[in-house]
């Protein structure tokens, strides 16, 4: 079953880019976000990082599409998409992992995978009914792609047939991670991938974050907390506080902006936030 | 013990039946549903192809309620649509018996697609509401609209004619009722393999991050109804020609909680649940009748004091059910089978 090597069969979608202009939002008097902008070039990791409450996962929301912002537009690939549903973003190539795993519970991983292509497909009721000829060959392509393209690269073939509820907690990340990329994202988002995950679980995350970024030649939006991977894995850092940009650059960069040590720390002395960082980095 | 089942190919691997013993005692299903009417008597046929009938319903029920989570108390209000259009076409449009039951289940459809519509804003309990409400409005049409319906006095049905044969008797019917609900069963086990099938069981374990994978909620819950409302159509019409006779009190609202109960028993989201589920509740008072005859002679006046108690009885079953078994005979079933691959280590 498992046979062709994942790189030799991986396909190419082509990476898109985001632009995200002058986004505000605001729920009644408190404000989510104000006059947020930035980008996600083409085939770069781009994190986004900020203390709790920064308006980072407001910021996932809205460009997924649960939230609709009242100022300011989305842009992929130069298209404005700050007023299309949830699916009309999946079939644009929007791929998302939620912070608190949003699997479906009764369903075994290899379903929750394939649920990922869903607006990709094209089988309707009376075909799925009699389950012959175009149903058919439609579920037999996706099951030999999902096998060769996803399954292999994330090293998840031994728990296919399993229940989701029954994975550990990092398993779970993966299989999340899995379903993103069935969705043949072209922008994939991320949200806390590393969140609640021990070092040997993170370290595999990050290899696999890197080589979607790699293999797939997508672009990545991620959500993280972990400021040793961000600085590790990331292309371009933006930093949210209090619903807004307060900074933006190479992680070197961000590491080195005052403001972003006074958001973190409470004071404005970028050295001491290097040392934290380090430490961090040493420690967990 | 069975160690694994290799395939070669991804179609064995993800078809309906995966191993030898599962094609074995399907074989053997099958062959007892062909021979059964040569050896059963007519109450028994009678039973069986009310089995059927009700088979075909619970099984739309489970699509609605055990898979896409959708609870609903509406299925007999849909089964009567289904009914009262079987009696209009066969009484009024005169068209033939195979093509009126198809109609039975397509204007079901349309009408639990109508029904459907409010289930974009409201789940659970509130959606159960709104069912009933919608039951509770048909029911008024069926009593009022009495050039179509017949009012209360309802309508009678002329007996099903196949090629010529008159189809009246269960015997008869039997060979029509339960190969349409053979397809319909097979017609659900294929959908759950395919992105629709996955599509309905994502909005009921998480319908927010369904949305975020492309699956627009109000057109597949609308599918949803409308499915399972076709089934309950079609096991109307199948109804209607096996009772030949349609009142508005043909399916009350008890009948909508005697679908909810086996689908529950059975096994929510299985679909072999609502099989077992709707056989189940439909034999087990029968069976009960039978114990009670058979302590006739052991317990005098028997009859007239057990009936009453052979009803608690059943109530009984049905909450020891809920307690110590809440996924249903599919469970038992799962269990068992779990048991013979083990075999002959324990779990």
């Amino acid at each position: 079953m498992n046979a062709a090597p994942a790189s030799a069969a991986t396909p190419a979608p082509i990476a898109a880019h985001l632009a995200v202009d002058g986004l505000g939002l605001w729920f009644g008097g408190l404000r989510a976000l104000t006059d947020v902008s930035f980008e996600v070039k083409k085939g770069s990791i781009t994190a986004l990082i900020g203390p709790n409450g920064a308006g980072k996962t407001s910021l996932f929301n809205c460009i997924s599409g649960f939230y609709r912002p009242r100022a300011g537009a989305i842009r992929l690939d130069g298209v404005d998409i700050t007023r299309t549903h949830p699916p009309e973003r999946a079939k644009a190539g929007l791929a998302r992992t939620f912070q608190n795993i949003a699997l479906f519970k009764g369903m075994t991983v290899l379903d929750n995978i394939k649920l990922g292509r869903h607006a990709h497909m094209k089988t309707n009721l009376l075909q799925a009914l009699t389950y012959w000829g175009a149903a058919r060959a439609e579920e037999m392509e996706l099951r030999a792609e999902v096998e060769r393209q996803i399954i292999d690269f994330l090293e998840i073939d031994h728990i296919r047939n399993k229940p989701v509820a029954s994975l550990s907690y990092g398993l779970q990340k993966r299989v999340e991670l899995a379903r993103a990329l069935a969705m043949r994202p072209r922008l994939l988002m991320l949200d806390e991938p590393v969140a609640g995950m021990n070092r040997e679980e993170t370290e595999d995350m990050a290899r696999f974050i890197l080589d979607v970024k790699e293999e797939w030649g997508i672009s990545i939006l991620m959500v993280e907390h972990d400021m040793a991977m961000v600085m590790d894995i990331s292309d371009h850092v933006v930093v949210l506080n209090f619903g807004k940009v307060i900074a933006q650059g190479l992680p070197a960069e961000v590491q080195g902006n005052p403001e972003v040590a006074a958001a973190y720390l409470g004071s404005g002395d970028p050295a001491e936030l290097m040392r934290r960082l380090s430490g961090v980095g040493e420690a967990a | 013990m069975r160690i694994a089942t290799a395939k070669e190919t991804y179609i064995a691997d993800e078809g309906l039946l995966v191993t030898s013993t599962q094609r074995a005692w399907m074989g053997v299903l099958l062959a007892m549903l062909v021979l059964a009417p040569f050896v059963l008597n007519q109450y028994w046929l009678y039973l069986a192809c009310l089995v059927a009938i009700n088979v075909a319903s619970a099984t739309g029920l489970n699509i609605l309620t055990g898979f896409t989570g959708l609870v609903s108390l509406g299925q007999a209000a849909f089964m009567a649509v289904g009914a009262y259009t079987v009696a209009f076409f066969e009484g009024q449009v005169g068209t033939p018996f195979l093509l009126n039951i198809l109609a039975a289940g397509l204007v079901s459809a349309l009408v639990g697609v109508l029904v459907g519509i409010p289930s974009l804003r409201v789940k659970g309990l509130y959606l159960a509401i709104a069912t009933i409400a919608a039951s509770v409005i048909l029911h008024f049409v069926f009593t009022h609209w009495v050039s179509v319906t017949g009012g209360v006095r309802g309508i009678n049905v002329a007996p099903a004619r196949l090629f010529g044969l008159e189809l009246a008797s269960p015997f008869a019917l039997y060979f029509v009722i339960v190969p349409i609900t053979c397809l319909m069963v097979l017609g659900a086990a294929n959908l759950f393999r395919t992105r629709i099938g996955r599509a309905f069981i994502a909005i009921r374990d998480r319908d927010i991050s369904a949305e975020v994978l492309g699956i627009p909620l109000l057109k597949y819950k609308l599918m949803s109804f409308a499915l399972s409302s076709f089934y309950a159509g079609v096991a109307g019409g199948m109804w209607a020609y096996f009772f030949r006779v349609v009142t508005p009190e043909s399916f009350p609202f008890a009948t909508s909680i005697f679908f909810l109960a086996a689908v529950i028993v059975g096994g929510l989201g299985t679909i072999i649940g609502s099989v077992l589920g709707a056989a189940f509740m439909t034999l087990v008072p029968e069976l009960l009748k039978y114990v009670v005859d058979w302590l006739a002679p052991i317990f005098p006046n028997a009859g007239a004091a057990l009936s009453p108690v052979r009803t608690i009885v059943f109530g009984a079953l049905i909450i020891l059910f809920l307690v110590f078994e809440p996924h249903g005979l599919a469970e038992m079933v799962r269990r068992a089978r779990r048991f013979f691959h083990l075999w002959p280590f324990r779990t």
